[in-house]
């Protein structure tokens, strides 16, 4: 049984013009210790998939429809209450900005005592001895003499790392890591992701990567989703969607990002840009950009389907049991 | 005084020399007073030098910080320099004190800003916003005039002359960054300053943004200095490379040369950093430690700290960029040939 499983999740947002699907009958599921990288660009409904698993939809947003499933156990429905149980105990959250997910007006060693005091029952001093092994297991130097500091004391990678602490301190077993190093910089960056990954790795914790760097889906995933306009149109291994992406749209979105090691004069691209949630097209929703559309994309809705290798994507080019129609 | 660059076919489009900015970021007077402190001084730029062929690009890249931005607007003249000189095709800025003298220089300089929702005045029609660059250097006077080359710019860009009668909130990130762009373009520069200008888009919005400034290069024949933290946008974007660590240059290279033979620990941890999207599993040595501020920058080679391969010497002395072929190094290991190729 997957950890997690979600079965044709809809996000709606009623507005005065009418209701916005953000995110669109999308399902997939991640097993115990895998880390699942999501992938789109902005407004491609990712974090709102991710939010939306957690139930932290801001209203008027609403789940339309659809199943989240934590070890079987259906989580959309559970009352508000036990829902707070279940984020921080069994679904850990790590958000972009380090400095809207800690509390100011407390010490750090306090956000995680207190975190681990509420989820795991842990007396005082247990909390803090812990709460010190957390801070030394995330590179924080000087843990013990740190751990009465306020946020506003550490920089910016550092506090990443103290949110890190906190999303893994409850022991969850899956985390849900919402551009973890979007605001950082290349070289903190790579700290902080080696981090995550080893530390889930060490306590066999389950990763949902949301993110729009296409770099850190390839160094940290072991399986991508690639998003647009709210549905998933391609999954599978990371090598392979990186390396032979089935999907028009994750072809292009792969060649338009410059290479390190190949120089090339015009980077691929994709003309136009992504449809708002008002205007999006009949059929499938990348019918308009895509250089290979034909009559069935402007007119039917395609699900995920097998192609020849092992990811699915939901393009009519692999109708017809994983044969493309276009070998090319 | 040659303007349209006669005989400058050789001469750097750009050069700048020792080029410093210093920003007080003391506390007010009645704190220091009471608490005792002395005035705190921000080195941004501590000596800069480097120059830009015409029609090519260089790019300065680094991490928040390292004073990337304070060059650009430095060179655009939103900020004066503490110290070293800037001149644009063999003119030295300083020299020119009126706004007036300034003029036929500035006109030849134009800026992109990262922000494309903070760079267009929301109240402006677009055809105005392009036209103001028009108007303030005087270059046409005629409406209908300006109209046919806002249009003209407009379709440079890959929008439509009739988006000139729109307001900035009716275009995606993208279309508003093209805008700023045509704006740019409106007084004729020779020369860009372009200041991360796709860090705000989506990658396959960037893709189209930076062919779109490859083209107008090779279309007009424009210079670029482009500034980034973004080593692959660097790379595809750039014949020279400038890589910023505190506030000074600490390599300087060819775009092909800085990639494969990358020679300022610095440069290699940089390189080493960036996820790798081809996967080839290469081995990552992660190097720990953060950019120091630079209110305090650390003694003598302001690197040494998190450089694996520092000694007393780089401690005490700040080295100097020496050239080596086409690449140029401040690096007291590189200099004695300490490190391992």
């Amino acid at each position: 049984m997957p950890l997690l499983e979600v079965r044709n999740l809809r996000v709606e947002f009623p507005t005065r013009r009418g209701v916005l699907t953000a995110v669109d009958r999308v399902s997939f599921s991640i097993d115990e210790g895998e880390v699942l990288g999501v992938v789109g660009e902005s407004g491609a409904g990712k974090s709102i998939t991710g939010n939306a698993i957690i139930r932290l939809i801001e209203p008027p947003g609403r789940i339309a429809g659809g199943e989240v499933l934590l070890s079987g156990r259906r989580i959309d429905t559970l009352p508000p209450q036990e829902m707070r149980r279940v984020r921080g105990k069994e679904i850990g959250a790590i958000f972009q900005d380090p400095l809207t997910t800690l509390n100011p007006l407390y010490s750090i060693g306090r956000q995680l005592a207190e975190t681990m005091q509420t989820h795991l029952g842990l007396s005082d001093r247990e909390a803090r001895a812990r709460a010190i092994k957390w801070l030394e297991d995330v590179g924080i130097p000087g843990a013990a003499q740190r751990i009465d500091a306020y946020p506003h004391q550490f920089s910016g990678g550092m506090r990443q790392r103290v949110v890190i602490a906190l999303a893994l301190c409850a022991e969850p077993r899956l985390v849900i890591a919402d551009e973890p190093t979007t605001a950082l910089d290349v070289s903190i960056q790579a700290q902080v992701i080696a981090l995550l990954k080893r530390l889930c790795r060490e306590h066999g914790t389950a990763v949902m990567l949301v993110t729009h760097d296409m770099g850190v889906i390839a160094e940290a995933a072991d399986r991508v989703a690639v998003m647009y306009a709210g549905r998933i149109v391609e999954i599978g291994p990371v090598r392979e969607v990186v390396k032979q992406a089935r999907h028009p749209y994750t072809e292009g979105l792969m060649g338009s990002i410059p290479s390190l090691t190949r120089r090339v004069e015009r980077l691929r691209q994709i003309d136009g840009a992504m449809p708002r949630l008002s205007d999006i097209p009949p059929g499938c929703a990348f019918n308009p950009r895509c250089a290979k559309a034909f009559d069935r994309c402007r007119a039917d809705r395609p699900e995920l389907m097998p192609t020849q290798g092992a990811s699915r994507a939901a393009c009519w080019l692999y109708a017809e049991n994983g044969s493309a129609r276009d070998a090319a | 005084m040659p303007l349209d660059g006669a005989g400058g076919a050789t001469r750097p489009l750009l050069e700048v020399e020792d080029l410093a900015r210093d920003f007080d970021v003391s506390k007010p007077l009645l704190f220091r007073l009471l608490q005792g402190e002395g005035r705190r001084i921000l080195h941004a730029v501590a000596g800069v030098s480097f120059s830009i062929p015409r029609g090519t690009t260089l790019s300065l890249v680094g991490e928040s910080g390292c004073g990337k931005t304070t060059v650009a607007r430095l060179v655009v003249g939103l900020y004066a320099p503490t110290r070293g000189s800037i001149r644009i095709d063999g003119i030295d800025m300083a020299t020119l004190r009126s706004r007036a003298a300034q003029a036929p220089v500035r006109r030849r300089i134009q800026m992109i800003f990262q922000d494309p929702y903070a760079s267009l005045n929301p109240r402006w029609r677009v055809g105005n916003i392009i036209a103001e660059p028009i108007r303030a250097f005087g270059l046409m006077r005629d409406r209908s005039e300006i109209e046919a080359r806002v249009g003209e710019l407009l379709r440079q860009v890959g929008l439509s002359p009739k988006d000139a009668e729109k307001y900035p909130h009716e275009f995606s990130g993208g279309q508003r960054q093209r805008i700023s762009i045509a704006r740019a373009l409106s007084s004729d520069p020779e020369f860009l300053v372009c200041d991360e200008p796709t860090s705000a888009l989506d990658v396959s919005v960037q893709a189209q943004i930076l062919n779109l400034m490859k083209d107008l290069q090779q279309r007009l024949g424009l210079t670029y200095l482009f500034i980034s933290h973004n080593l692959a946008v660097v790379r595809h974007m750039s014949d020279r490379i400038g890589v910023m660590y505190l506030g000074r240059i600490v390599e300087l290279a060819p775009g092909e040369a800085l990639f494969a033979h990358p020679q300022h620990p610095y440069t290699r941890l940089l390189l080493e950093a960036i996820p790798d999207l081809e996967m080839t599993g290469r081995q990552r040595t992660p190097v720990g430690g953060e950019v120091p501020s630079p209110i305090d920058p650390p003694s003598g080679c302001a690197f040494h700290p998190r450089c694996p391969f520092a000694n007393a010497r780089c401690k005490a002395e700040v080295p100097a960029l020496l050239r080596r072929g086409e690449v140029e190094v401040a690096c007291h290991a590189v200099a004695e040939g300490r490190l391992p190729a």
